[in-house]
C-alpha cells in the first residue's frame, strides 16, 4: 500500500500543493499592486508635468492670503498655509471635544430615558432616536445652520440670555472673564479641591471595602469643588470680573464670540451622535442580566444606587467599546463642517488651501493622515482598555 | 399529603368568601398610575414631557398642515401679505419642483428612460428583499449583473451604448447557456426547461430585444450628459452603485482578512483600516481631485463616476467588517466538515461557509446600507446634484423665494430620507427576528 501511494504523491503536480499555491497567489498580488502603483506614479508625474503643478511641501510656508474668523491662535491673511493647517486642526479638535462631552451627556440621558418605566418619556426618547438616526447628518446640519440660526434677529435686536449673553444671527456673545491679580489663587484652590476629591474618593473606596461604611463622596466633592474656589474668591477680594457683551454701533462689542457655524456644527454633531450613543447605552444596560436587578432589589438598594453601583459598572464593559467608536465617528463627521463653512481641517485645508494651491495629492494625503492618526490612536486606546476590562476567566 | 379533616385544627375546612377584585389593577386609570404617575419624580417627568409635546407638536402641525399652502404657481401663493392669512409650509413649491427633485435636469423627453431604470430597480429590490420571492439566484444575476449595465447604458445613451449593451447581453446569455450546458453534461436533466432558466432567458431576451429595437427602430438613444443627471435618480444611483460594488468586494476583503496567507491578509487589513479611519469627505475629495491624476489623461473619469468609485470603495471596507463578523460566527466544525469532504477553498466558501455567514449578517448589511444611503448626501460637497443638492439649489430660485420655502424643502427631504431609512431598518429588524426565531429552542 505504502509502495503504491508514495509514487502518487510524487507525481502530483506542484500546483496542487497548497503552500506553493499560496506563494503564487501572494506573488501575483504583490505583482499587481506594484504594477498598479508604478502606473499610478508614472501617470501622476506625467499629469502633473503637463498641468505644470510642482510636487512637494514647499507651499507650506507661503502666505495663505485668506482670513479665518475662528482661530485659536493669532492668525491673519498674512500667515502661512502651515498656520492655516494648524488652525483647522485645532478647530476640528475643539468641536470634537465639545461634541463628545455634550453627546455623552445627552446620549446617556436619552438611553436611560428609553428604558424608563414612564411611558411618555420612553416613547419620546424612542421618537428622538428614530428620527435622528434615520436622517442624514448633512440635512440636520443644514437645518440647524440655515433654518434655526440664520433666522435669528439681527445684532440690533439681539436676544438677551439671562447671565449677560447675547444671541443674534452673527453668533452667541458670552461674557468674557477678566482676571486680575489674585485670580491664580482661585485656580489653585480649584486644583486643590480636585486633587482632594480624588484622594478622598480613593480613601472612601478603601474604607468601604474594608468596613462597609459608605461616605457621601459625591456631595462632599461637589461641596469642595464649589466651596474652596468660592472661599478663595471672597478672600482675595473678587479678582474676577466679566466683560459683558453690549451693543455698540451695528454690532455687538465685548465678550467672547461663539460663531453660528460652530454652534450649528456642535448642535448637529451632539444631537446626531447622542442618538447613536443612546442606543449603545440602552443595549449596554439591557445586557446586564435581570438577576442583577433583582438581587439589588432584594438587598433593598434604592433605584439610584442599583443603577450606579450594580448596573452601570457592568453595563460599561459593554458600552465603552462602541462608545469609543461613536466618538471617533463624531470626530470624522466633524469634517461635514465644509457644508456650513465652519473652519475645521476639512474646510480650511481640504477646501480653501486645496483650491488656492491645487496641490491635490499632498493636501488630501496630509488630511487623510491626520484623521487616520486620530483613528489609530483611538483604536489603540480601545484595545488597551478592552484588555484591561475583559472578564478574566479560568 | 393525606390531610384529613381531623388532622389539624388549624387547617381551614371551608373556603373563605371571595373578595372583590382590586379596583385599580385594570383599565386606563390604573395604566396611567403605573406608567405615568408612579412616583412624584415620575409625575414631574410626565408633566415636563407633556408640556414639551404640547408646545411643539401643535405648532408643527399648524405650520406643516393647517396653515400650509398646498397649491399655487409662484411665490405669491405662499406670501402671507398676498394671501391675507398666516402662511405655513409652502408645499406648492415642492409640488412645482418635484420633477426637478426626481430627475434633476435630465432631458425632459428622455425621462422615460429614468422611469424604466426606477422600475427595474424597484422590481429587483422587492425580488431580493422579499424572502418568499421565487428564483432568488436569478434575482441576484439581475441586480448585480444585468441591472447595473443596462441602467448605465440606458441612462447615458449614445451610439456606443447599445453596442456595449448588446455585447453585455450576449455575454450574459452565453454565460448562462454555458452554465446550463455543463449542468446537463453532468447528468442533470431538464435544466433548460426549469422555470428558473426560463425566467433568466426571458430577461436576457427582453434585454437583447430592447437593444435591437432601439438599434433598428428609433435609432440610437440621444446622449444625456451626466452633468444633467440629478435628484433622486443620482441619490439612488450612488447608493445602488455602492451596494452592487461593495458587497462582492467587501466579501473578498473579508475573506482576505481571514486568509492564512500573510501578504493577502496584510493588504486587506491595511485597506480596510485605512478606509475606515478616514472620513468619507476625504475619500470623495480623493476620488474627485486625485483619481484624474492617477490615470492617463484620456481615461479621466466622468465627474459623476468619480464619487461613485469613492463611495463604492468606502462602503466596501465597512461591508468587509460586517461580513467578517458573519464569517467569525460560523463554527469551526463547518470549515472542518467541508474540508473533510474534500472541498477546496473556493467550494468550501461558496457552498458551505458564505451561504451561512451572509444569512446571519443580513441585518448588518442592511444597516451598513442605511449608513451608505445617508452618506450619499455628502456628494453635494463635491458638486454633484443629488436629491439634497437639488433641494438646496431650488432655494436660490427667486420664483419661490418665500420665508417658509426653506423649512418646507428641508421637511420634504427629511420625509424622503426618513421613509427610506426607517423602512430599511424595519426590514432589518424583521429579518433579525426571523433569524432569531430559527435559533430558539
Amino acid at each position: 500500500m505504502s509502495m503504491q501511494s508514495a509514487p502518487e504523491t510524487g507525481k502530483a503536480s506542484l500546483w496542487y500543493d497548497p503552500k506553493i499555491r499560496g506563494y503564487v497567489y501572494q506573488a501575483l498580488l504583490i505583482g499587481a499592486v506594484v504594477y498598479i502603483g508604478y502606473t499610478m506614479i508614472s501617470n501622476v508625474s506625467q499629469n502633473l508635468a503637463r498641468q505644470r503643478i510642482p510636487f512637494g511641501l514647499d507651499f507650506w510656508d507661503s502666505q495663505a492670503g485668506f482670513d479665518i474668523n475662528q482661530a485659536l491662535f493669532p492668525y491673519s491673511a498674512r500667515s502661512s498655509y502651515g498656520d492655516a493647517f494648524w488652525v483647522g486642526l485645532l478647530n476640528t479638535l475643539l468641536v470634537a471635544a465639545f461634541g463628545i462631552f455634550f453627546a455623552t451627556i445627552l446620549g446617556f440621558l436619552v438611553g436611560i430615558a428609553r428604558l424608563s418605566k414612564n411611558w411618555i418619556v420612553a416613547k419620546a426618547a424612542m421618537v428622538y432616536v428614530e428620527v435622528i438616526r434615520n436622517l442624514p447628518l448633512l440635512l440636520q446640519l443644514l437645518f440647524w445652520y440655515k433654518a434655526v440660526l440664520e433666522p435669528l434677529p439681527r445684532p440690533r435686536d439681539s436676544i438677551a440670555i439671562p447671565g449677560g449673553a447675547l444671541l443674534n444671527n452673527r453668533g452667541l456673545y458670552v461674557p468674557e472673564p477678566v482676571f486680575s491679580a489674585g485670580a491664580g489663587l482661585i485656580g489653585a484652590a480649584f486644583l486643590l479641591a480636585v486633587f482632594g476629591s480624588i484622594a478622598f474618593y480613593l480613601w472612601a473606596k478603601q474604607q468601604q471595602a474594608a468596613t462597609g461604611r459608605i461616605y457621601p463622596i459625591g456631595w462632599l466633592s461637589l461641596g469642595a469643588l464649589i466651596g474652596l474656589p468660592a472661599v478663595a474668591y471672597v478672600v482675595t477680594g473678587g479678582p474676577i470680573s466679566f466683560n459683558y457683551p453690549a451693543m455698540g454701533g451695528l454690532n455687538v462689542r465685548g465678550g467672547i464670540t461663539v460663531y453660528p457655524e460652530f454652534i450649528a456644527l456642535l448642535l448637529g454633531l451632539t444631537t446626531y451622535t447622542a442618538g447613536f450613543i443612546a442606543e449603545v447605552v440602552r443595549a449596554g444596560i439591557l445586557a446586564v442580566s435581570k438577576g442583577q436587578w433583582e438581587a439589588a432589589d432584594s438587598l433593598g438598594l434604592p433605584y439610584s444606587r442599583t443603577l450606579s453601583n450594580v448596573v452601570i459598572p457592568q453595563a460599561l464593559r459593554v458600552i465603552i467599546p462602541p462608545l469609543t467608536s461613536n466618538y471617533l465617528n463624531l470626530t470624522k463627521n466633524s469634517s461635514l463642517a465644509v457644508v456650513i463653512g465652519y473652519p475645521d481641517l476639512a474646510q480650511v485645508f481640504l477646501g480653501t488651501v486645496l483650491n488656492q494651491t491645487g496641490r491635490a495629492i499632498e493636501i488630501v494625503g496630509i488630511t487623510m493622515a491626520v484623521y487616520l492618526t486620530i483613528s489609530l490612536l483611538t483604536s489603540a486606546f480601545m484595545n488597551y482598555y478592552n484588555q484591561r476590562m475583559a472578564l478574566v476567566e479560568r | 399529603m393525606n390531610v384529613s379533616a381531623n388532622a389539624s385544627a388549624y387547617v381551614q375546612a371551608q373556603s373563605l368568601p371571595q373578595l372583590p377584585a382590586p379596583s385599580n389593577t385594570k383599565g386606563p386609570i390604573h395604566w396611567m398610575r403605573a406608567n405615568l404617575f408612579a412616583s412624584p419624580a415620575n409625575t414631574l417627568l410626565t408633566l415636563v414631557a407633556l408640556y414639551l409635546i404640547a408646545t411643539t407638536v401643535p405648532a408643527l402641525l399648524k405650520f406643516y398642515v393647517f396653515d400650509a399652502v398646498w397649491s399655487g404657481s409662484g411665490r405669491d401663493a405662499c406670501l402671507s401679505d398676498k394671501v391675507g392669512r398666516e402662511v405655513g409650509a409652502c408645499w406648492a413649491f415642492v409640488g412645482d419642483r418635484l420633477q426637478y427633485f426626481i430627475y434633476g435636469s435630465y432631458t425632459q423627453a428622455e425621462r422615460w428612460r429614468v422611469n424604466l431604470v426606477f422600475l427595474g430597480f424597484g422590481i429587483s429590490i422587492v425580488w431580493l428583499l422579499w424572502d418568499k420571492a421565487p428564483f432568488k439566484s436569478v434575482g441576484f444575476l439581475f441586480f448585480f449583473g444585468i441591472l447595473p449595465i443596462s441602467a448605465w447604458m440606458l441612462l447615458y445613451g449614445g451610439a456606443r451604448a447599445e453596442f456595449w449593451f448588446l455585447i453585455a447581453g450576449f455575454a450574459l446569455l452565453a454565460w448562462t447557456i454555458w452554465g446550463d450546458v455543463s449542468a446537463t453534461r453532468k447528468g442533470e436533466t431538464g435544466v433548460f426547461t426549469r422555470p428558473e432558466s426560463l425566467i433568466r432567458y426571458g430577461i436576457l431576451a427582453a434585454m437583447l430585444l430592447f437593444g435591437l429595437y432601439v438599434q433598428v427602430g428609433p435609432g440610437e438613444l440621444p446622449v444625456v450628459e451626466t452633468g444633467l443627471w440629478g435628484g433622486i435618480l443620482v441619490t439612488l444611483l450612488i447608493a445602488s452603485a455602492g451596494i452592487v460594488f461593495s458587497l462582492p468586494f467587501g466579501i473578498a476583503l473579508a475573506l482576505g482578512r481571514r486568509s492564512k496567507l500573510p501578504i493577502i491578509k496584510l493588504f486587506s487589513v491595511v485597506f480596510i483600516e485605512f478606509v475606515r479611519g478616514v472620513p468619507l469627505i476625504t475619500v470623495l475629495f480623493m476620488a474627485n481631485v486625485m483619481l484624474p491624476l492617477f490615470v492617463p489623461q484620456e481615461w479621466s473619469p466622468d465627474r459623476l463616476l468619480r464619487p461613485l468609485i469613492g463611495v463604492a470603495l468606502f462602503a466596501s471596507a465597512y461591508m468587509a467588517e460586517v461580513v467578517r463578523g458573519g464569517l467569525q460566527a460560523i463554527p469551526k466544525g463547518q470549515y472542518e466538515g467541508a474540508m473533510s469532504l474534500g472541498l477546496g477553498y473556493g467550494k468550501m466558501m461558496r457552498l458551505i461557509v458564505l451561504p451561512q455567514a451572509l444569512r446571519i449578517v443580513i441585518p448588518g448589511i442592511v444597516n451598513t446600507f442605511i449608513g451608505l444611503f445617508k452618506d450619499t448626501t455628502l456628494v453635494t460637497i463635491i458638486g454633484i446634484f443629488d436629491f439634497m443638492k437639488t433641494i438646496e439649489a431650488s432655494f436660490a430660485d427667486p420664483l419661490w423665494a418665500t420665508p417658509t420655502t426653506r423649512a418646507t424643502g428641508y421637511a420634504f427631504a427629511a420625509i424622503f430620507y426618513f421613509i427610506c431609512c426607517w423602512g430599511m431598518s424595519r426590514y432589518s429588524i424583521s429579518v433579525e427576528k426571523k433569524l432569531a426565531a430559527g435559533q430558539k429552542r
